[in-house]
């Protein structure tokens, strides 16, 4: 299998990373010997196997639909790079 | 003074109790010595100031009946710390200030202890050498340009430089264990479900857990039994009955049954490693305790499906990541280009390769042919385990299959730095617990480790097996201070 430059492209397009010419080059020579090293998985029969999905083997617990983080706006907003107190701000996305 | 930072946690917690020595005593030579070794760079953040007040006001009404009390500690920088700084190691945590506090963290503070700092780690914890730092590698305290292993290598250096009586890291695929044996001390992997995930820097959600890194078994009991708790707060948190870790330590383990999995020989295994295990085969023999030859057949297939897995759920936790709502933003014409270039700013190169992996296996056409196989794949090495564990009570087996190298020699070869975890990472795919203790130096003087992997919720058999090999081992870390001028 080879990973070439433009599935790189489509791939940092979906992972949202901008990625130049001399990067993606570089990211499809690592993630190619990546790739070679994980195809060893191919050499096992899996057909009849049930994938494991959750490790710890207990359902997940019910709680009741209750309000506990009160007031927190402040808060939450505390850390974003740009916000106008009440809102988070962004780039401008309706023209 | 200086003697106070060669005490044990043990030790320390007995001083202050019977009130040879205070918190602010303990503090200040801990805080001393982290002062005279910015060579290793282990802090990204200190809080020496407001740990000296911690302390005096603490010795001032000292509750005693804490089990760690007034002790100081420094954390790995992956435990959110309400009103301390947390990077995960990255540029675009670098000016993120939680709001809240880790449950571990809480927990050890409630308990009495007292923050020193944060401690540097491998971007988001990505990283078997503490190179993918964005504030710098760190320095091993066994020797210049050393790497101390990675993901917690700042936990590693500053528990083995006696810069933190103990402290804690987080093991995804090896990130305790690995340092661990790295730099000569005791790392814990608890059962997944045993520590509470919340408020620790997502890596990959099925694999993550919080564990106590330390000198010796019984400080690593003892700090354990203080982190693991129940939390509503992480849905994958599990109620079950937990020990006095330390207090229940026993270096009885007459008749238990060990097994040797033989496929943890690998091809080019140094013969250093090879006869370290056999060592703690005859150590274990000595214990009064039977070893049993097994096999975990899958063992080979560990390290691709852990590959796949854990890029995976990294890429779908990291896309939180994008600039709006914390962290790092980078100018953009329009929203998207804003995403992107804050992204590709924001991240450094081992982050950015692992959300590329996890993205193209779970995307559209390949989600098959790659998650999938590797969740199949992953039931196979668990179900190793579990038919192991009708014949054994534990497993032992080297922690690494080499000791430390140096700055910058697997840094151009992603999959040789990834070997790395081949011992590790097969008990984080099947959720167990792991410790790694200090067994031996290899020709060069560098520390070499055992790891000991138990049955889900058995840290206690894992923790007495470890005192019980700690005492025959009898290991003397060479600490020379190399850093200290």
């Amino acid at each position: 299998m080879s990973i070439d430059l433009k599935t790189i492209k489509h791939i940092s397009k979906l992972a949202r990373i901008s990625v130049d010419e001399q990067r993606a080059e570089k990211l499809a020579g690592d993630l190619n010997s990546i790739f070679d090293f994980i195809e060893k998985l191919n050499e096992l029969k899996t057909d009849n196997v049930e994938p494991l999905t959750s490790i710890a083997e207990t359902t997940l617990k019910l709680r009741s639909d209750e309000v506990k983080s009160k007031n927190i706006r402040e808060q939450i907003i505390k850390n974003s790079p740009q916000d106008n107190e009440d809102y988070f701000v962004v780039p401008k996305v309706i023209e | 003074m200086s003697d106070i930072t060669k005490q044990s946690l043990t030790e320390l917690v007995e001083n202050i109790k019977n009130k040879k020595l205070s918190s602010t005593d303990v503090t200040k030579a801990f805080i001393d010595r982290s002062e005279k070794s910015v060579e290793l760079n282990t802090y990204i953040t200190n809080d020496f100031t407001s740990a000296l007040d911690k302390a005096k006001k603490f010795d001032q009404k000292p509750n005693l009946d804490l089990k760690l009390p007034g002790i100081p500690m420094a954390v790995k920088d992956l435990f959110c710390t309400k009103d301390i700084k947390t990077t995960a190691g990255s540029k675009i945590l670098n000016n993120f200030v939680p709001t809240y506090e880790s449950t571990v963290t809480e927990n050890i503070w409630n308990e009495g202890a007292i923050l020193l700092g944060k401690l540097n780690c491998d971007e988001f914890a990505m990283g078997s050498s503490n190179e993918t730092s964005f504030f710098g590698n760190v320095q091993s305290p066994i020797d210049k340009n050393l790497v101390p292993g990675g993901s917690s290598g700042g936990s590693a250096s500053a528990v083995a430089g006696q810069l933190t009586p103990v402290t804690i890291g987080t093991d995804t695929g090896g990130s305790i264990r690995q340092p661990a044996s790295f730099t000569g001390i005791v790392g814990l992997k608890p059962t997944y479900g045993s520590c509470s995930r919340y408020g620790i820097v997502a890596f990959a959600s099925s694999l993550d857990q919080a564990g106590p890194m330390a000198q010796n078994v019984k400080d690593c009991a003892l700090l354990h039994e203080v982190i693991s708790s129940y939390d509503p707060k992480d849905s994958t948190s599990i109620e079950f009955k937990r020990n006095h870790y330390s207090k229940e330590l026993t270096n009885n383990i007459k008749g238990k049954k060990i097994g040797i999995p033989k496929e943890y020989r690998v091809d080019g295994m140094p013969k250093e490693i090879e006869d370290l295990w056999q060592k703690g085969i005859q150590y274990i023999k000595d214990c009064g305790a039977e070893t049993i030859d097994i096999s975990l057949p899958n063992t080979s297939y560990a390290l691709p499906t852990y590959y796949i897995v854990a890029p995976a759920e990294a890429s779908s936790n990291l896309a939180r990541y994008d600039g709006v709502k914390y962290g790092f933003r980078a100018k953009g014409e329009n929203l998207i280009d804003m995403y992107e270039k804050t992204r590709s700013e924001g991240f450094g190169a081992e982050v950015q390769r692992r959300i590329m992996i996890g993205t193209y296996v779970l995307s559209s056409g390949y989600y098959d042919a790659y998650y999938l196989k590797a969740q199949k794949v992953r039931k196979l090495i668990k179900n190793d385990f579990d038919e192991a564990y009708k014949k054994v009570d534990a497993i032992l087996t080297p922690s690494t299959p080499s000791s430390a190298f140096k700055i910058g020699e697997k840094t151009n070869d992603p999959v040789s730095m990834y070997l790395n975890d081949i011992f590790t990472v097969p008990v984080n795919l099947a959720g167990l617990p792991g410790i790694s203790i200090p067994a031996g130096h290899d020709s060069k003087g560098y520390p070499l480790g055992l790891q000991i992997i138990g049955k889900a919720f058995d840290e206690q058999n894992i923790l007495n097996i470890a005192y019980a090999m700690e005492e025959k081992i009898n290991f003397k870390n060479k600490i020379t201070d190399w850093w200290i001028k």
